[in-house]
């Protein structure tokens, strides 16, 4: 039996004489973060008095008035999608109810007037407090009827029923950011 | 006698407004600095009719949330305890505002008025007994909590407490030596001693190691980070767990206090108090020439200003320090104040020994 030699590798620098009376860090720590205030703190002020600089004092992006903009492909929250006529577009097959994952989609279908038409959504809800973006609904749809680029990601509520979107709310867009498709727009507005 | 006690309840007022709207202000200047300092914004949300003074307004809103959010009381043979021990952390933080010297004296109409509420001859030392008697309304608040946790973090601030306590007093020896009082006045006014003619010969320029320690043993002895072992509010939870509403913001404010409170402390023993250096009373005097001639009363508002302006520096340097250095462990807190802090203090307090008996001869 050979022996097994261990190559032992020494990651631990041993600590500089400056390092090791602590003073001296604690010094080039309070440089850093001073650094930053001053810096910082000249950036707000040019700004304050309306002075426009490429750098800003903060890399903070205000959330509600200000937006970082999204990917194309990110799922947002659901809309249905409409015939000329205004009506559903949905035919009420019951695939993406079939499908979902989630179990939060409920579909009432009825008669629809048009006779080349089979069928039309009559109740066509979502439980966006159960969904879980899979977005497999919009895949598995055959009309094009249910998409999520709404770019609306802003769902909240304080109670639970306000989270299930029924069918008026799922083909009312006006809750959509109306540019929710110009990305370069958002993407250029970060301050 | 009816004059000097109006004079000395309005001086007393003054004080605690000063003090009490300064700590209210700390509150947003902590946010707002340590914020700059992260590369973010900071609280800027709250607003009376739109207008939103760069989040001054949460200070307001803060105090107005603080006393009417629910108060939780713990079911415990203390509760009286539970219920004051806050206000007697408070009461002692706001105690030894009484000695601070904010200003020179001033003569005007036969009376002398200075803006310090007394002037004792042990001046400093009641000044550190009412900051070792503060850590009573921690360790009773912790103990009326009936909350293992919270009695963990009461002892925690207490040991702490007294450890950082020795080295404060051993530091402030040095300066002691040198000056020869312990009159907060007298203190200041040796301080407007130059060296050569243009030197001051503040504390900070005789006594730079009692300096360092002093701040460092004040940001302990005031629980600031790194020192903050005693709250701990991320994660070990401390002495105040159980408290809730305005009892909670008590606790909290007192920190805010004690941290104006050492920062006058330094800058009375250590930055000259309100002498501005070049200042006499006649006006700005380099070497026996006049630079600029001023009134007494100017010379005495310029030197108020100039305690206010000395306060305000330690206070950013203290907030620098908090929102740079993460928090000791409790061994190397116990290690750092009984292993360095106290030798050293010990050490300089013998060096300026020799040093003073070598000079007087």
């Amino acid at each position: 039996m050979g022996n097994i030699t261990v190559k032992k590798i020494d990651t631990e620098r041993p600590m500089t004489f400056l390092e090791r009376i602590y003073i001296w860090e604690i010094l080039r720590g309070l440089w850093i973060t001073n650094r930053h205030f001053v810096v910082n703190m000249f950036f707000h002020v040019l700004n304050l008095f309306g002075i426009r600089t490429r750098r800003k004092g903060a890399v903070t992006i205000q959330y509600p008035e200000k937006h970082r903009g999204w990917h194309r492909r990110l799922r947002t929250s659901h809309y249905l999608t409409k015939r000329e006529d205004g009506s559903p577009r949905c035919v009420g097959c019951m695939m993406c109810e079939t499908v979902c994952p989630a179990n939060c989609i409920y579909i009432v279908a009825r008669e629809h007037p048009d006779p080349n038409v089979e069928k039309q959504a009559f109740k066509f809800t979502i439980d966006m407090g159960k969904c879980v973006y899979c977005g497999f609904c919009v895949e598995v749809c055959p009309e094009d009827a249910i998409r999520m680029d709404s770019g609306n990601l802003d769902i909240s509520s304080y109670t639970r029923e306000d989270m299930v979107y029924h069918i008026e709310r799922l083909l009312d867009r006006d809750h959509d950011p109306a540019d929710y498709k110009d990305h370069e727009k958002w993407m250029k507005e970060v301050p | 006698m009816l004059v000097e006690i109006i004079i000395k309840i309005v001086i007393i007022l003054a004080v605690l407004t000063f003090v009490l709207s300064f700590g209210g202000f700390l509150t947003w200047v902590e946010r707002k600095q340590s914020a700059v300092m992260q590369d973010r914004i900071g609280a800027n949300r709250a607003s009376i009719l739109g207008l939103r003074l760069f989040g001054l307004f949460h200070i307001v809103s803060d105090g107005i949330k603080m006393f009417t959010k629910e108060e939780f009381i713990p079911r415990t043979d203390h509760s009286k305890l539970f219920l004051i021990a806050p206000f007697i952390a408070w009461f002692f933080a706001l105690m030894a505002f009484t000695v601070i010297p904010f200003s020179n004296t001033f003569q005007i109409a036969g009376y002398e008025l200075s803006l310090q509420i007394a002037n004792p001859e042990i001046g400093i030392l009641f000044a550190f007994a009412m900051m070792g008697m503060a850590i009573y309304g921690v360790v009773l608040g912790g103990w009326a909590s009936n909350n293992n946790y919270a009695l963990l973090g009461a002892m925690r601030a207490a040991a702490q407490t007294i450890s950082y306590e020795v080295a404060l007093a051993a530091a402030a020896v040095g300066p002691l030596l040198v000056y020869q009082t312990l009159n907060m006045q007298e203190m200041v006014q040796w301080q407007g001693r130059l060296w050569d003619g243009w030197l001051p010969l503040w504390g900070i320029v005789v006594q730079p190691m009692a300096f360092l320690l002093f701040i460092t043993a004040g940001a302990a002895e005031t629980k600031r980070v790194p020192f903050d072992l005693p709250e701990g509010e991320s994660e070990i939870i401390g002495f105040n767990l159980e408290y809730s509403s305005m009892r909670f913001g008590a606790f909290m404010f007192t920190d805010f206090i004690e941290k104006i409170l050492v920062s006058c402390l330094a800058v009375a023993v250590f930055l000259g108090g309100w002498q501005v250096p070049l200042l006499t009373p006649e006006g700005f005097v380099l070497r026996g020439e006049t630079l600029l001639t001023l009134t007494p009363l100017v010379v005495w508002l310029v030197q108020a200003a100039a305690f206010f302006l000395k306060v305000c520096v330690v206070v950013y340097v203290l907030m620098l320090v908090r929102w740079t250095l993460p928090r000791f462990r409790y061994d190397q807190l116990m290690n750092f104040g009984w292993k360095i802090m106290l030798p050293l203090a010990f050490a300089n307090i013998i060096v300026t020994g020799l040093v003073m008996i070598v000079l007087k001869g």
